[in-house]
């Protein structure tokens, strides 16, 4: 056995300087982080403001955009970029609170289990593991929604999503044109297609969330339900989702905030026109989208002004999103009983 | 005292006059019939939420997967009307974009973490930290190239993949930061007092017990945030930009020139009227979803293995 002074000893004077230096360097690394966060957001809002002082208030409210004469205005854009992620959001959070209940109820398990049940394997040492390891899939599988890069989905829009609505979207104009959503026809991109591609990629999110706070409800609460006779059902919308409620809303709130700031898949679907239309299937345009196709062929004057409009976007989600994450935290304060 | 008990009241049955086969499950019962419909329709979404995966999956092999050959990893983009063709600078540039913004992104992400796992919970610098790195997280992508087109285009004068990989990076920091830092605090606290114990200094504990046992954790960050990054477009529409030409020519590395990447490829040639664009685009969709997909889930493979 080596001699124990050897082994353990104070710690040397070099020990000691690289210690301090190392936890002054830990520091600086976190002061950096902050401060270059500080630094992107002001930069985007100091650019701004030269386009700002010229143009004032007049930009949110004008509706044309020509870089030839001059005027510029945000107003279609501004309109495209909230009435698309909205609709994509109510269709999201459709789908995407359905997904959290089917995961958190164990349908799928259940269902797995009674075949298994049906061949005897239910308490088999591979077969019985079965249920949990579809569940764990399908959730991956739901996640992987979230993995694939925006601008595929955008080719994915253009190329599946376009030609198979168009028909159903035309025929519905026919009809029921003298509705005002379907009150012009689908000529290629429109507002119906980059919703629909936009509601697919906030999905994971809600869903994600919504399940965490699904599945933090105490099981207690759920049995009393049981107990007293309730439904499933009776059970998941007496329950269960009032008690998840504020985790699901700002899983929402989020998902909204991701809707606002996507850019490729509404750039390549959206159909980039000013206009300002409740039509589902007209052209219109959306603030990233005008940011990512105006910027790279830009003059001088104009990036001056996109600037400005980069700064209504900014505004606009750090708005939703630090909303959002407020609504978490409380949630997790509410389910942790004030911790 | 005298045991004098009261007379016994008579027995009652509590279930007289109930009839039991109310008590039973019939789908005839507006409630329970109500609640199968529910759960069948849950059922459906979900189904339905899942076509869009298969069916992306499905054409990416179908459309893109035909033409798959090795010229797509050695030839340069072609020109409008042109046959054939590839696009291997786009692949060398997305990776050399990526590479540049990890070596950024790492160092600040979990020196940071480091810190935020070591700090005092009251610490006011720890909380802007976190409150930042949350802010990032929803920070849209587009905006990080505005930044970078102002901040690093304008200044040196052109487009490059410096300027890119800086774009990306902002958007990888806090997928890195906050894993990292999940990691490091799932490090048991004994064995971290074990090594104080030793006479370990804080610096020794980091390096020989927090970092090597957060390692599969922080690795997982590490490639969640290369599979983000890998397939960010907005960032590097306006900072690298694109080229019709090799980043590496004569063994010579052209940081400072614009740089080609799948992800703007793809935008580009989508848009385009020519069969034989389109067909470049989705191979080149196809080798970015594995790329992407191939990152992503090892990086959750290893993080399973921690939690274990």
């Amino acid at each position: 056995m080596p001699d124990v002074t050897t082994i353990s000893q104070p710690p040397s004077r070099l020990q000691l300087f690289t210690d301090k230096t190392f936890r002054h360097l830990c520091q600086g690394f976190a002061w950096l982080t902050v401060i270059s966060i500080a630094f992107i957001l002001v930069k985007i809002i100091l650019a701004g403001v030269p386009a700002m002082r010229q143009y004032g208030f007049g930009f949110i409210t004008g509706t044309t955009w020509d870089p030839n004469t001059g005027q510029f205005g945000i107003l279609p854009e501004i309109w495209g970029t909230l009435y698309s992620s909205i609709l994509a959001l109510i269709v999201g959070t459709a789908f995407g609170v359905a997904g959290a209940i089917f995961l958190t109820e164990g349908y799928l398990g259940e269902f797995v289990f009674d075949l298994l049940k049906l061949l005897h394997l239910h308490f088999h040492p591979f077969w019985g593991k079965l249920p949990l390891r579809i569940e764990d899939l399908l959730k991956n599988l739901i996640e992987l929604l979230a993995a694939i890069p925006s601008v595929v989905y955008g080719l994915w829009g253009i190329f599946v999503v376009i030609p198979l609505i168009r028909p159903a979207c035309n025929w519905l104009h026919l009809k029921m044109g003298w509705l005002p959503v379907f009150g012009t026809d689908l000529s290629g991109p429109g507002m119906l297609p980059a919703v629909l591609v936009l509601s697919i990629m906030i999905l994971p999110t809600i869903t994600a969330i919504s399940r965490d706070a699904l599945v933090s409800v105490p099981p207690k609460l759920r049995m009393a339900a049981y107990g007293l006779g309730a439904t499933r059902w009776e059970t998941i919308l007496a329950v269960t989702l009032p008690t998840a409620a504020r985790g699901v809303f700002g899983g929402v709130v989020l998902a909204f905030g991701r809707a606002l700031g996507e850019t490729m898949a509404l750039a390549m679907l959206v159909g980039n026109s000013n206009k300002i239309s409740v039509s589902l299937f007209s052209p219109a345009n959306t603030l990233a989208a005008l940011l990512a196709n105006n910027f790279p062929e830009a003059q001088k004057k104009e990036v001056a002004v996109l600037m400005y409009a980069a700064l209504v976007l900014l505004a606009i989600t750090l708005l939703v999103n630090i909303l959002g994450a407020f609504i978490l935290q409380r949630a997790s304060v509410q389910s942790t009983g004030g911790k | 005292m005298s045991a004098h008990n009261p007379p016994l009241p008579a027995v009652t049955d509590p279930f007289e006059g109930l009839d039991f086969a109310e008590l039973e499950m019939s789908l005839r019962r507006p409630r329970t019939l109500v609640s199968a419909l529910l759960s069948g329709l849950v059922t459906v979404m979900t189904l339905v939420a899942l076509v869009p995966l298969f069916s992306v999956i499905f054409m990416l092999v179908w459309r893109g997967g035909h033409r798959l050959s090795l010229h797509l990893f050695t030839q340069l983009p072609p020109a409008a009307l042109e046959q054939g063709g590839g696009f291997g600078n786009a692949i060398v540039g997305t990776l050399i974009i990526i590479a540049l913004a990890t070596l950024i992104t790492v160092p600040i992400g979990i020196l940071s973490a480091v810190f935020l796992a070591q700090a005092k919970p009251e610490s006011r610098l720890a909380q802007a930290v976190r409150f930042a790195a949350k802010v990032l997280t929803g920070f849209p992508s587009i905006l990080a190239g505005v930044f970078a087109y102002g901040a690093i285009v304008l200044l040196t004068g052109g487009y490059s993949a410096i300027a890119g990989a800086i774009a990306v990076s902002i958007l990888m920091l806090p997928t890195i930061l906050l894993t990292a830092e999940d990691a490091i605090r799932m490090v048991p606290v004994k064995m971290q007092e074990a090594a104080i114990g030793m006479g370990a200094t804080t610096t020794q504990t980091v390096w020989m017990v927090l970092l090597p046992t957060a390692f599969p954790g922080i690795l997982t960050g590490i490639m969640l945030a290369i599979a983000r990054g890998a397939g960010e477009t907005a960032p590097l529409l306006f900072t690298a930009l694109f080229s019709n030409y090799w980043p590496i020519t004569n063994g010579q590395l052209h940081l400072m020139q614009p740089t080609a990447s799948l992800a703007v490829l793809i935008y580009n040639f989508a848009g385009m009227p020519f069969d034989n664009q389109v067909e470049l685009a989705w191979a080149a969709a196809l080798v970015l979803v594995l790329l992407v997909l191939v990152t992503n889930l090892t990086g959750q493979a290893l993080g399973r293995r921690q939690v274990r």
